[in-house]
């Protein structure tokens, strides 16, 4: 862009620190640069995880083997369950063992290109250096990666990629790569570097003089609230996709950690990036409690259509091959079915639009392997998707071995998360970030395989030295857990749950958290527009009222209670779905995963704003009543020129 | 279709249970075991009554935090298939459906169906790891890994966890969680260094839980969601008599700390 | 590797007794012996039908040196309560880890005889001291002709004449087939022999041997009630 342009400001309260020097050497020179804590002092130090994800359990695994005092929370019942385990695809790694060109240079630009420009490419080049390390962490563990013959490792290639760097364990990579995180940890906890505390929900951080100095937590079995003091927090928490109710995360994912963070002063960034997946089996009824992904490595094999002509009633089988529209090969050739999410899922709500969805709610679309079984035979494709399979026709009924699978996108990623600077530190000082949770590395869409190594390389290679570096600032000082900010922050959590149960209405929690799904995913979600997001705006608040004055909260606050975890998991939903929309309402352009219908080629293709919104929005709380205020930090690009994604 | 429940009720671990009987009026085949659950709850939260509390969270069949006993077999009688993934077709118009949780003294109820199962940590935190400490890894392809015993790793790491196999044991035994991660990390080049004193650890740790004695009836690979076979149970007990038999009692063995 | 498990029981001969596979190692072993026994006693029983003398010498020949059938005999013992030692103390464990029974538990897979281990077991033990009574010492039947072994034949013909004693031996033989129907394969799980071609081999070998135990040895009283064996 010409220089005449006043480029934006970055906001003084965003440092981001990113190192000096050529992309290739920030990381080591950072890493050179940064303190060390002496090992004799490491005990002494009290270091909180919340969250034994990927990010969590990867992170209180290495800094309990660092001799750090490490306590790991989930409200799990075993730290095994966090939700990456659910991963199917794989993880990527610039290891080039296919020999096909791949490296780190390569992944870094697809995954600065992929995410339309809206991430900082300083993390994204460190992302894709460790890359190779987490694969090599990983197979040591034992994580059962699938293999050639010869004993090599096997890749595959996966969304958006053009290049086999994806490693993978059957259609479960993130549960082995999850267990053998797990693994490391439960060996800390036998080691007594690493306390856990499972069935444990952080429900507040505890800021004193402006630093990070503990979490508020709830008992869910026995009801307890406590106080943990400790030296730095760390937040592994996850997504909040569930915002939108219906979703392809876990039942219990939720933003409370990171939302009551917010409330503490923790800006939050890029909200409205939240990441519809294609390839999703299609809602069923009513009673539908969540959504199933079907693995995008499906894509490879698998060809997606519709009928041409809207209406037509006529099984797939009975529909003959030039009646049938593969939309995705037919607009972008060069890439096909394995054009990035955002693309496909947009395409696929295109052609339902015009009529031409498939299934009973005319809300899907193909997903045909007839070609590929005929070309590589069944055993092969059921080597490669068997269990994807299985699951389909467990949930469907169908076989889609025989009929071709019916997908619709979903709500399935949220690029957005807390902010945070290159070390994963929050804007509160000693509250760091990893995973899903924060906003960092995928700008407004996320490539396949790319959560599970951001995951990993936060909680295995970058948390372990960052935090050293604070802690090695920070004197191990005693910590009061009666200060007059930890009693505040206690007697917040107590009377939020208080609230929750006195307020005895009508509306189960479960159906207020419909309604509000449904705002979101009909106006913010696929497709937006000013108009839509102004009128969910106001839509949320009445629900939001409606919520506190009459939502039913049944049993008490003394033992397990699933109906009170929801309700205030619930709760913050109401206040963050708010400023999802806020946020996708100033960004009056269309990248990645928000798609602003104002704002698109003459083909219908997400048209970017790089002169006015190349940065990101990070948010900061001012109050129940008072709107947030809105600070950029501003991108600057300079090995990967923005140019108009495309995939023709 | 309209079904009727039977269903466990506990209000604490140290409260009685009884089974209540629950209507279940308009059942759609389309839902899930669970979703038919959150209906009726849904009907108990309006009638003010506390609903039904049972674990889960993927709702995939991946996480292993759902579980308990449809009509006496652990997930329903769906073969590998978790109950979160136990769809009512499956059911006919009328069907009274028994649902209790998973029995075992080593897994106590916390309330209703759910029930405590930390004690499979605790079998993992003695031994079910290889020791790798962060960083120290060597490239990944430096060690070759036969392709067989990767998938057959592969397939007894799919385990995830959700106590099935104990449920369904007549003797309440936990041998074949314990004897697919044995199997997975032992079969691995990775995970020979520590063979012996894993599986020595997890053995041990698996009987000090209280879990009961393997005599290889095979209703835990019949229940497994993930089809885990009972060969991983043979190769845990040959594991054990081989590190039993290579002990060296002046050598600690593979030391992992 | 943990710190749980250095200095692990299992190190010393009597800790590894004190788990569960260490003693499952024992109901093996002296399982495979019983069953060796067992087979070996068919084979020799079967002589009944070679008529008295061919029988009876066989019978002598046992006897002929005390010294190896005394040491045969205490082999036999010391596996007997050895296997039923260890038995009982897995049952009594096996209870404890399920003192709430299911309101409604249904088999899916597991064979009968498998779930009965712990009831065909003693069975077969009782008939044991029972046959002890009555073919070796012959106090029980005092109508018998003895003295002990130099009328085996005649002990035996006589014996099975009287017909719910007969029934009773075929009623046991019943038990101990489907205690080595499960056991026998059982004892090859064990001791970790598992392999997906071999295994069902096993199974399959099990099976055979169990039926021949029943076969052989129910054949004998079924004769003398047939009169066959006179
Ligand atoms: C179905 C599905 C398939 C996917 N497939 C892939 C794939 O193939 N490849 C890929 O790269 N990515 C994939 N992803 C994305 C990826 O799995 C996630 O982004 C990633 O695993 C997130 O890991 P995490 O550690 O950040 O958070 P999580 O794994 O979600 O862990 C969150 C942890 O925080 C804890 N927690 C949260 N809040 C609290 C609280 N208030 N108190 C206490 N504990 C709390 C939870 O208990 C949990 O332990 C997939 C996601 C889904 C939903
Ligand atoms: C006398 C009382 C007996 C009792 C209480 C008893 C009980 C048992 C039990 C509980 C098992 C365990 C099954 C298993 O773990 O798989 C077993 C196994 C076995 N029993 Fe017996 N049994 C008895 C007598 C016998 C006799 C007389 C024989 C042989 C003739 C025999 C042969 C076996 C064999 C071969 C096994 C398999 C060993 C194993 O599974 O490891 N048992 N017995
Ligand atoms: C119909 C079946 C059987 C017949 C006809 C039979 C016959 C006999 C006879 C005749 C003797 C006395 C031999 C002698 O004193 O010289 C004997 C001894 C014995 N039998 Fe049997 N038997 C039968 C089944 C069994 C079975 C099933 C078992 C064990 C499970 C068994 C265990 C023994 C033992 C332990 C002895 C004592 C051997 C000794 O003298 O030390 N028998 N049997
Ligand atoms: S072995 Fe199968 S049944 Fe047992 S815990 Fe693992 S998955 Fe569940
Ligand atoms: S059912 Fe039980 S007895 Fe063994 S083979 Fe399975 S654990
Ligand atoms: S809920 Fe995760 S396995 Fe059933």
């Amino acid at each position: 862009m010409p220089e005449v342009l006043t480029t934006p400001i970055t906001s003084p309260k965003l440092d981001s620190r990113i190192p000096e020097g050529p992309i290739q050497d920030k990381w080591e020179t950072a890493q050179f640069k940064m303190k060390l804590v002496n090992p004799a002092n490491k005990r002494k130090y009290k270091v909180i995880v919340v969250g034994s994800g990927l990010a969590g359990g990867a992170a209180a695994a290495s800094l309990g083997e660092l001799g750090y005092n490490v306590k790991c929370f989930t409200y799990n019942d075993s730290p095994r369950r966090a939700h990456s385990i659910a991963a199917q695809g794989g993880i990527n790694a610039a290891k080039n063992y296919q020999n096909d060109g791949d490296s780190v240079y390569r992944l870094f630009y697809d995954t600065v290109k992929g995410g339309d420009y809206r991430a900082r490419e300083a993390n994204v080049y460190r992302l894709a250096q460790v890359s190779v390390n987490i694969i090599d962490q990983c197979v040591a563990q034992g994580v059962p990666f699938a293999r050639e013959y010869g004993g090599t490792l096997a890749n595959r290639s996966f969304g958006g990629a053009q290049v086999s760097r994806t490693f993978y364990a059957r259609g479960q990579t993130g549960q082995q790569l999850l267990l053998g995180a797990y693994q490391a940890l439960m060996r800390q906890v036998d080691a007594g570097t690493v306390t856990l505390f499972p069935r444990t929900e952080m429900l507040d951080v505890i800021v004193v003089d402006g630093r990070a100095r503990g979490i508020v937590t709830r008992n869910l079995l026995t009801g307890q609230i406590d106080v943990h003091m400790a030296d730095c927090v760390i937040l592994g928490t996850g997504g909040y996709g569930n915002v939108f109710y219906l979703s392809t995360n876990a039942k219990n994912c939720n933003a409370t950690a990171a939302w009551r963070a917010y409330k503490r002063g923790a800006y939050f960034a890029n909200p409205c990036f939240t990441q519809i997946h294609p390839t999703c089996i299609p809602v069923s009824g009513e009673y539908q409690s969540k959504l199933t992904l079907m693995s995008e490595s499906l894509r490879n094999d698998g060809r997606i259509w519709v009928p041409k002509n809207a209406g037509d009633q006529r099984r797939a089988s009975q529909i003959p091959e030039d009646e049938r529209d593969y939309f995705l090969e037919r607009r972008y050739p060069a890439f096909g079915n394995l054009v990035p999410r955002d693309v496909a899922s947009r395409a696929a709500k295109a052609v339902c639009d015009e009529g031409r969805g498939v299934g009973p709610s005319g809300l899907g679309v193909y997903l045909d392997f007839a070609d590929s079984i005929h070309r590589l035979g069944r055993h092969k494709i059921e080597e490669r998707y068997g269990n994807l399979f299985e699951m389909y026709e467990s949930i469907t009924g169908e076989n889609p071995y025989e009929a071709p699978m019916r997908i619709f996108p979903a709500v399935h990623y949220t690029m957005g998360g807390l902010w945070v600077d290159y070390n994963l530190m929050s804007t509160v000082p000693g509250l760091f970030v990893g995973g899903e949770a924060n906003f960092s590395d995928h700008g407004a869409n996320r490539l396949g395989a790319s959560a599970l190594m951001q995951g990993l390389a936060d909680g295995y290679f970058v948390l372990p030295y960052t935090i050293g570096n604070f802690l090695a600032d920070h004197r191990p000082d005693k910590l009061d857990e009666h200060c007059p900010e930890a009693l505040e922050a206690l007697t917040n959590v107590k009377d939020i749950t208080k609230r929750l149960i006195s307020v005895n209405g009508k509306s189960t929690v479960d159906e207020l958290h419909r309604h509000l799904g449904k705002v979101m995913w009909n106006k913010c979600g696929m497709a937006r527009n000013a108009a839509g997001l102004q009128e969910a705006i106001s839509e949320i608040r009445a629900i939001r009222e409606e919520f506190w004055k009459d939502v039913k909260v049944v049993g008490t606050d003394g033992d397990l209670n699933h109906t009170l975890e929801k309700a205030n998991r619930v709760a913050d939903f109401m206040e963050l779905g708010e400023l999802i929309c806020r946020d996708a309402l100033t960004r009056a352009e269309s990248c990645g995963g928000h798609f602003r219908e104002e704002y698109q080629t003459p083909e219908g293709e997400a048209k970017r704003d790089d002169e006015n919104f190349s940065f990101v929005s990070a948010w900061e709380y001012k109050g129940a009543s008072i709107d947030p205020e809105l600070h950029k930090e501003h991108l600057t690009f300079e090995h990967v020129k923005p140019s108009q994604r495309s995939y023709k | 279709m309209r079904l009727i429940l039977h269903v466990w009720r506990q209000s604490g671990p140290n409260a009685p249970g009884r089974m209540v009987r629950y209507d279940a009026p308009n059942v759609d085949e389309h839902m899930s075991f669970l979703e038919m659950l959150d209906v009726v709850n849904e009907e108990l939260i309006k009638k003010n009554e506390e609903p039904i509390h049972f674990d889960h969270d993927c709702r995939e069949g991946i996480c292993g935090a759902c579980g308990f006993m449809v009509n006496g077999v652990a997930h329903g009688i769906q073969p590998r298939t978790t109950v979160c993934q136990l769809h009512m077709r499956h059911f006919k118009d009328g069907d009274e459906v028994y649902i209790e949780p998973f029995r075992a003294v080593a897994f106590p109820i916390v309330k209703d169906l759910v029930i405590n199962r930390s004690a499979f940590d605790r079998i993992i935190s003695a031994g079910g790891y290889i020791s790798t400490p962060t960083g120290s890894a060597v490239d990944a392809n430096a060690v070759l890994v036969r392709k067989e015993n990767a998938d057959l790793a592969m397939d007894a790491a799919a385990c995830i966890g959700c106590g099935a196999c104990v449920a369904a044991c007549p003797n309440a035994s936990a041998s074949l969680f314990t004897g697919a991660k044995i199997s997975h990390l032992n079969l691995l080049p990775q995970g020979r260094a520590e063979a012996g004193e894993r599986v020595r650890g997890m053995v041990e740790a698996m009987n000090s839980e209280q879990f009961g004695n393997c005599t290889n009836i095979g209703e835990c690979e019949a229940v497994c969601p993930k089809g885990i076979s009972i060969e991983n149970i043979a190769r845990m007990n040959r594991e054990y008599l081989s590190a039993i038999w290579s002990e060296r009692p002046e050598t600690g063995g593979g030391d992992g700390g | 590797m943990s710190t749980a498990t250095l200095n692990t029981p299992s190190r010393s001969l009597l800790g590894f007794y004190s788990t569960t596979l260490g003693k499952k190692l024992v109901m093996a072993i002296t399982g495979f012996i019983l069953v060796g026994f067992v087979v070996g006693h068919m084979a020799g029983n079967l002589q009944v039908f070679m008529g008295r003398e061919v029988f009876n010498r066989y019978a002598a020949l046992l006897h002929s040196s005390a010294g190896l059938l005394w040491s045969i005999r205490i082999v036999l013992l010391a596996s007997v309560v050895m296997h039923i030692v260890s038995a009982i103390q897995l049952a009594l464990l096996d209870r404890k880890a399920r003192p709430q029974a299911y309101v409604k538990w249904k088999s899916t897979k597991s064979t009968y005889a498998s779930r009965t281990m712990y009831w065909s077991g003693p069975i077969i033990f009782v008939f044991i001291v029972y046959h002890l009574q009555h073919l070796t010492t012959g106090r029980l039947h005092p109508t018998q002709p003895f003295p002990g072994y130099h009328m085996a034949y005649e002990n035996v013909v006589t014996g099975f004449q009287v017909v719910p004693v007969s029934l009773f031996y075929i009623f046991a033989m019943v038990l101990l087939c489907m205690h080595l129907y499960h056991g026998i394969w059982s004892m090859f799980q064990t001791l970790g022999v598992a392999h997906p071609r071999y295994t069902p081999l096993l199974r399959n070998l099990a099976v055979a041997i169990s039926f021949a135990v029943l076969a052989g040895f129910s054949s004998v009283p079924l004769a003398v009630m047939l009169g066959f064996v006179r």
